[in-house]
Parts: structure tokens; C-alpha cells; sequence
């Protein structure tokens, strides 16, 4: 289905990354968002606050992320795409209703400007390290899709992508941008709506009389009922049957859950996007992702100016972790350096994917800049 | 002799008969208070199609699992925000939110408040039994002084909240209370709530026999049910500020604010007419395409 | 002479005795039989007395009695009309057991 007219801002556009993040929202067709303000992302839904009235749809500051998030889920049920926007402290806000968006498969989109952390950290300065927390951070077992742009084109290509991508798969879906990704200004080209494939809700045609609202379909994900049209659907976020009805026995927890987990990793090779070069018979492979692989780019150009064969793989998809695919690097290689922006997250998916084939240096520091290229380029120096 | 045709409970049709017996305790007023909001649905002859309910977590919270309508069993304290959202995005559905009083005030005191202070067009019916009831009968800031809970097994010593004071601060447009001895009467309100456009609150005290009354040596639901019908005075109009409850006082009920004022939406559109004429997009809901 | 009668699932009754206190013409009261559960389900003590008003329904939080009024031309007959019974529900024979 192609995007909407009305939310698609044809054109060759300045933006920065929280700026083209909205755009790609409304291009997506969201046409609800609930927020509230946390450098450095709150200019993703100021811009959506701006914009909305003459698009057609409804922005609601919200008083607290805890209501950001949920009010979004009720905003889906009643027909919209909609989605939130925060950093890390209220990503930790957000955390119960994520697991409940997933328990529930409620399609919607978060935006996480990650800043450095703990706590209240750096607020207006860059990390990545809510990597593991995207995964991770809600109780229980699920999974989720994280994508994570390098440029403000990105951020809108990749908001685009995510909110297909929830609807597809019924689930949360993050755009895990970092405060630089943000924050810097670039050239973004918005194409006209019939270039932009937007991906539509996967409602139901079964009448209400029959209809079994968390029935799989083939590809382990259910359709969607519509509110106000007599379907009588329950959703709840306790352990439910396919009719959506609570039911606490250990036999529908199992079936539940591994279905709400399969429904993703069996899908893996079309959710997970990557870019990569030179990897085959490569010294050295430089893994990164977001900010991070526009400085491992200038390293891999410093290296292979010294002569090492050095690859790039770049992470779009973060979760699910391409395992298959990181596998494959490894066989492809003799060594591995991963840098980010933290104290070791992403590097552990790599470790465990590459299961000691090859050895996996690590470049990385707490945050608040990105990185020196001449520290990538030691390691690969070191490891090559 | 003759013979009727069978009868059937009018207010079966509002319930997912094959869930039911609930899980709701002997002598419990939620049960009661679900009845007098089926017949509530029939009197005034809503289109229960456009009718959604939202609940949170508690005991309360369990009444969405049990009305054939399309429901919502949310989160913790997190029912108002998601009602918020599913009112805007689909402004056509009429929106109840019923749950307790330990979801709505405790921890979701502050999303109480500002959805009153937003005047978003919602029902909230709040079933106050004074205690946490699904997690073994704490302490809940409706909990009255000199009451024994499970977190306060000596008894109570603070102050609780008086509800109707409260959402009428915060900026209800409608809140009255009334017990579930007062069948009739909640019914009868909850049709005036359904057609009243904005905030709109009623308390409904209940009983919970197996925890509240029982550890205070009260008596079970029936007793409580009694002690409503002897202690409690219906005052109209009375000033919130002098409904608070007490261990074993007098219960005011009645209907005790009907007001006027403009909800969310028809602000939100005057304000975007007045600053963007007609370059404002108003829809009727934010729908996605298909 | 009864102006109608009520219907009563046993099954579903939890005893909790609202109904029997608050029929205004003190038509029932719980009796001594068990249903499956446990619980003394109401029965109807004085049926001549009923009117149909229902209040047993509208109390009732396990939607277990409710009162239907007899169609006018009945109340003048001398017997009670009988009222054709109620398929079991499902869940319900399930408890049962």
C-alpha cells in the first residue's frame, strides 16, 4: 500500500535525525503520538505537535512516559498508528508497557534518542548503551525488533520501516537513534507517497461471530479486530487462549509465549537488515551500528590506507541479532572489532554469535562523544 | 396451566456467559455493581458496539474479562491513560474505565488527576472497597483510619483520600457515590453518565467481605449491605469536602457535581480553528488506512 | 396471587443472601440443600407473594436469580403458569461435577 498524501512532506529536506524521525512517522501514517518532553528527543514530537493539526490526527502531552506509552496502545486499539518517543530515563518508565504491548501484540512504535546514562547521565550528549535494555528490560520472555539508523535520511527510512514492521509482526518496534543521529543536520530526500510502501494493518475479514482474536494466521501472527464493530474482543496482558480469554495454566503460558517469540526469530532473515563490504577474506571486520559506523568507516579507511584488508558489517537490525548472519562474517574473517558507544553490549550478541571462531576486540567508552577514529584503528591494528 | 416460554436474565447478554461463575468472593459488591451497569446499558439504550471498557488491576480490574463488550484489561494504574488514547484515536466509542480504588488512586492517582484536569470524555466507574483486595487486603489510600490490613496489622494511622473532593478539584464534570445497596440509584447515574459528555466519576463503596470485613470483625457482605442501608444519607448536591468516610460513620452518597465544561477534544479543536482556520484538518477519528 | 416468579441457577449461587434480604416481600430464604459448591442457594419460601420486581436480580452479584413478572392475563388464574427450564450451560455442568 502506498503512504498517504496527506503526512508524506515530498522533497529534498535539512533535517536532523529527530526532525526526519517525525517525518517518517507521518509518511508511515501515524496520526497519534503521546509524549512527553526528555532530551534529546523531544523534538520529534514537538515537530509532530506542529505538523499533526493540519495532517489530521491527534498529539497529547502525556504527564509522564508511564502514560506516553500506554496511551498509545489504546490509540491502536482504536484504529491508529501511533507511537512514543523517549530517552533513557523514561525508557525505564516505559518498560511494563512494552512487555505489555507485546503480550497484548499491539503494533506500535518507540523512539529512543539514547543519551548517556545511568540514571539522569548526560542529557544532552550521546551513547548506546540502551542496547541490551531494548531487548531486555521488560519482565518475562519476548521479543522485539530494534532498528538503528546512522544519518537523519536513515531516521526517516527506518521510522518508515518500523512502523511496517509492527504491523506486520504485531509487536513493538524500536528506532534506537543516539543523540548525535539526532541532533546533526543533513540532507534528507522524502520520495512522493507512491514510493513510500506502508504496510497496513492486518484486520480481520472473519465476522465477529467467528472471529478468534489471537488465532495465528500462517506466519504465527494473529489479524486484528476492530473496535466498535461488535467483535466483543477482550484483550488482556495475563497469560490468555486464542480467544483472548485469561488462562492460567502452564500449557497456554507455553504455547503463548514461544509463539510471541517465534513469530519473530522464525522470521528473522526478513526482519534483519545489515549492510556490508569487504568481508570475505578480510583481516578484520569493524561491527557497529548507528553514530558509531560513520566514525568505524573513517578507521576502515585509515587501516586499509595501511595496507590491513579490513570488512565493515553494519548493524541496521539489532534485534533480532543476525546470528546467522554474524556466524557467517566470522567464518569469512580472522578477527572482529565491535565499538560502540557503551561499556559492552552489543559485542556480547557478536561473542556468542561467533562462539570464539575468530577473536572479538572490543572499542568502546561510557559516552558523552563518539568515538576517536584512531581508537577503532588501534584495535583493528592490534587484531588484525 | 399454561406455560411461559423460558426466561432469560435480561442481563446476560452483557456478560461472556462462558467465563462465568467470576472469580469475584461470596457477599462482594463488584458483581452487584457490573449488574446495575448491564441494566444501565439497556435503559438507556446505548449501542453497546460503541461501547468499550477499560479496566486495570485489582479485583475491580477483572470486569473487562467479564463484559461481552470490547475490552481492555490494562496495566497497573494505567487504565485513564490508555482510555485516553482510545477515546481520541476513535472519538465515536464511548468509553467506561472501571476499576478500583487502589488502581485509579494509588498508583494511578496521578493519571486520575490529569485526565479530570484534561476534562477527556470518559466514564470512570471506581468500585472503592476501601483495600487491595486481589493482592490479600493492604492498605489503600481509601483505607479509613483504625482499620486492620495486611501492611497495617496494628491498624491504620494515616489520612485518606476523600474521592469525590478530590475529582472534583482535579476537574471532574460529573461525580457522585453511591453504595451497592443502592441499586437502582447506580444505575439510574450511570445512564446519566453515559450521556453526559466529560469527566464523569462515581464511586461505588462495596464490600469485600473476605478481607476487609472479616479481618475488622465486621461482619460479611450482608451485614455490610445492612450497614450501607442504615448509615448511609442520601445528600444531593452536598459540597464534596464533607463526604469523607469513616471505619463506621455515616456514608454521604448521592450525586454531588453536574456541571458544564468544554472536554478535551472541543477545546483541542477551537484552539486549532482559532490559530489555523482552515488549514486545520479536523477528523473524526485518527484512523489508519486499510 | 403471584404477579410473577424468579428463576434461580443454583450452580452459580454463592449464598451471599442479598436476595433474600432485600425482596421486599420476603419470598425467599436460603435453603438447606448443597449446590456443588458448597453454598445454600436461595428457594421460594412464600411464591404467592412474589411480584416480579426483580430487586432479587438487580442485587444478586453472581447473576444467579432474577424476577420476571407473569403476563397480566395469568395473574387472574388460580395455578401459577410453569415456565419451561433452562438448558444447562456448559461451564456450569463442568462445576457441577
Amino acid at each position: 500500500m502506498h503512504a498517504d498524501p496527506a503526512g508524506v512532506l515530498t522533497g529534498s529536506h535539512f533535517l536532523d535525525g529527530d526532525h526526519a524521525c517525525c517525518e517518517g512517522a507521518l509518511a508511515a501514517g501515524a496520526r497519534f503520538s503521546a509524549g512527553y518532553p526528555i532530551t534529546p528527543s523531544t523534538e520529534v514530537v514537538e515537530r509532530f505537535a506542529q505538523r499533526i493539526p493540519t495532517v489530521g490526527g491527534t498529539f497529547i502531552q502525556m504527564e509522564d512516559e508511564l502514560a506516553a506509552s500506554i496511551a498509545i496502545q489504546g490509540a491502536v486499539w482504536g484504529g491508529a498508528k501511533a507511537f512514543t518517543v523517549t530517552s533513557g530515563p523514561g525508557f525505564s518508565l516505559m518498560m511494563e508497557h512494552i512487555g505489555l504491548a507485546a503480550m497484548t501484540e499491539t503494533p506500535c512504535v518507540f523512539v529512543n534518542v539514547q543519551r548517556g546514562g545511568p540514571s539522569t547521565g548526560l542529557p544532552t550528549l550521546p551513547a548506546q548503551a540502551d542496547m541490551m535494555q531494548v531487548r531486555w528490560g521488560s519482565h518475562g520472555d519476548y521479543e522485539i525488533i530494534a532498528l538503528c539508523p546512522n544519518s537523519p535520511q536513515e531516521c526517516f527510512d527506518l521510522t518508515v520501516k518500523a512502523f511496517n514492521l509492527a504491523e506486520q509482526y504485531r509487536c513493538p518496534v524500536f528506532v534506537m537513534l543516539d543523540e548525535v543521529v539526532g541532533h546533526m543536520t543533513e540532507k534528507v530526500v522524502i520520495p512522493p507517497p507512491k514510493q513510500i510502501e506502508v504496510t497496513p494493518r492486518r484486520y480481520t475479514t472473519v465476522p465477529p461471530d467467528q472471529f478468534k482474536a489471537y488465532e495465528p494466521k500462517e506466519d504465527l501472527v494473529p489479524d486484528m479486530p476492530h473496535t466498535g464493530q461488535g467483535y466483543n474482543v477482550h484483550v488482556t496482558g495475563l497469560t490468555h487462549d486464542e480467544r483472548g480469554y485469561p488462562n492460567m495454566k502452564p500449557v497456554a503460558q507455553d504455547k503463548l509465549v514461544r509463539r510471541l517469540m517465534d513469530k519473530i526469530v522464525r522470521n528473522a532473515d526478513d526482519i534483519c537488515l545489515f549492510e556490508e563490504s569487504d568481508v570475505t577474506d578480510s583481516d578484520c571486520v569493524v561491527v557497529s551500528y548507528g553514530i558509531t559506523s560513520r566514525i568505524a568507516q573513517r578507521a576502515i579507511e585509515m587501516a586499509r590506507e595501511k595496507g590491513v584488508k579490513v570488512g565493515k558489517f553494519r548493524l541496521i537490525t539489532a534485534w533480532p541479532f543476525p546470528e546467522k548472519k554474524m556466524k557467517e562474517v566470522a567464518a569469512r574473517t580472522d578477527s572482529i572489532v565491535v565499538a560502540e558507544i557503551n561499556l559492552g553490549q552489543m559485542v556480547r550478541e557478536v561473542e556468542r554469535a561467533v562462539a570464539g571462531k575468530v577473536p572479538v576486540r572490543f572499542v568502546g567508552h561510557a559516552g558523552g562523544s563518539v568515538h576517536n577514529p584512531e581508537d577503532i584503528l588501534k584495535a583493528i591494528m592490534e587484531v588484525a | 396451566m399454561t406455560t411461559l416460554p423460558v426466561q432469560t436474565n435480561v442481563v446476560e447478554q452483557f456478560l461472556r456467559m462462558d467465563r462465568i461463575p467470576h472469580i469475584w468472593c461470596p457477599g462482594c459488591g463488584i458483581g452487584t455493581s457490573v449488574n446495575s451497569f448491564a441494566r444501565a446499558l439497556i435503559d438507556a439504550k446505548i449501542d453497546v458496539k460503541n461501547l468499550a471498557i477499560v479496566s486495570g488491576i485489582g479485583c475491580t480490574g477483572r470486569v473487562a474479562g467479564y463484559v461481552n463488550l470490547d475490552s481492555f484489561h490494562t496495566t497497573h494504574g494505567r487504565a485513564l491513560p490508555f482510555a485516553t488514547g482510545l477515546k481520541l484515536a476513535n472519538p465515536k466509542l464511548n468509553v467506561v474505565v472501571y476499576s478500583g480504588d487502589g488502581d485509579l488512586f494509588a498508583i494511578g492517582g496521578n493519571h486520575l488527576i490529569h485526565a479530570a484536569r484534561r476534562n477527556v470524555d470518559l466514564k470512570v466507574i471506581c468500585v472503592n472497597n476501601l483495600i487491595y483486595a486481589m493482592t490479600g487486603g493492604q492498605t489503600a489510600p481509601t483505607t479509613p483510619r483504625e482499620v486492620v490490613t495486611s501492611t497495617n496489622p496494628h491498624g491504620t494511622y494515616d489520612s485518606s483520600f476523600n474521592l469525590p473532593y478530590l475529582v472534583e478539584a482535579a476537574g471532574a464534570v460529573y461525580v457522585a457515590r453511591w453504595t451497592t445497596f443502592h441499586v437502582r440509584q447506580m444505575a439510574r447515574t450511570m445512564q446519566e453518565m453515559f450521556r453526559k459528555r466529560g469527566f464523569c466519576f462515581l464511586e461505588v463503596i462495596s464490600p469485600c467481605p473476605t478481607l476487609y470485613q472479616r479481618r475488622n470483625k465486621m461482619g460479611d457482605g450482608l451485614d455490610t449491605m445492612i450497614f450501607y442501608k442504615e448509615h448511609s444519607k442520601v445528600r444531593n448536591g452536598a459540597p464534596t469536602s464533607e463526604v469523607s468516610l469513616s471505619k463506621a460513620g455515616e456514608i454521604i452518597v448521592g450525586k454531588f457535581v453536574d456541571r458544564e465544561r468544554a472536554d478535551y477534544r472541543d477545546l483541542m479543536h477551537e484552539r486549532f480553528y482559532e490559530t489555523l482556520g482552515d488549514r486545520y484538518v479536523e477528523r473524526e477519528a485518527c484512523e489508519c488506512e486499510i | 396471587m403471584a404477579k410473577g416468579s424468579v428463576q434461580i441457577v443454583v450452580e452459580r449461587c454463592k449464598a451471599c443472601g442479598f436476595c433474600v434480604e432485600f425482596c421486599p416481600t420476603r419470598v425467599l430464604a436460603l435453603s438447606s440443600a448443597f449446590n456443588a459448591k458448597g453454598y445454600h442457594p436461595p428457594y421460594m419460601v412464600h411464591p404467592e407473594k412474589c411480584s416480579g420486581c426483580d430487586l432479587c436480580g438487580m442485587y444478586c452479584p453472581d447473576f444467579a436469580i432474577f424476577g420476571f413478572k407473569y403476563p397480566a392475563e395469568e395473574t387472574e388464574n388460580k395455578d401459577a403458569p410453569q415456565v419451561a427450564a433452562p438448558a444447562p450451560r456448559a461451564s456450569e455442568v463442568q462445576d457441577a461435577r
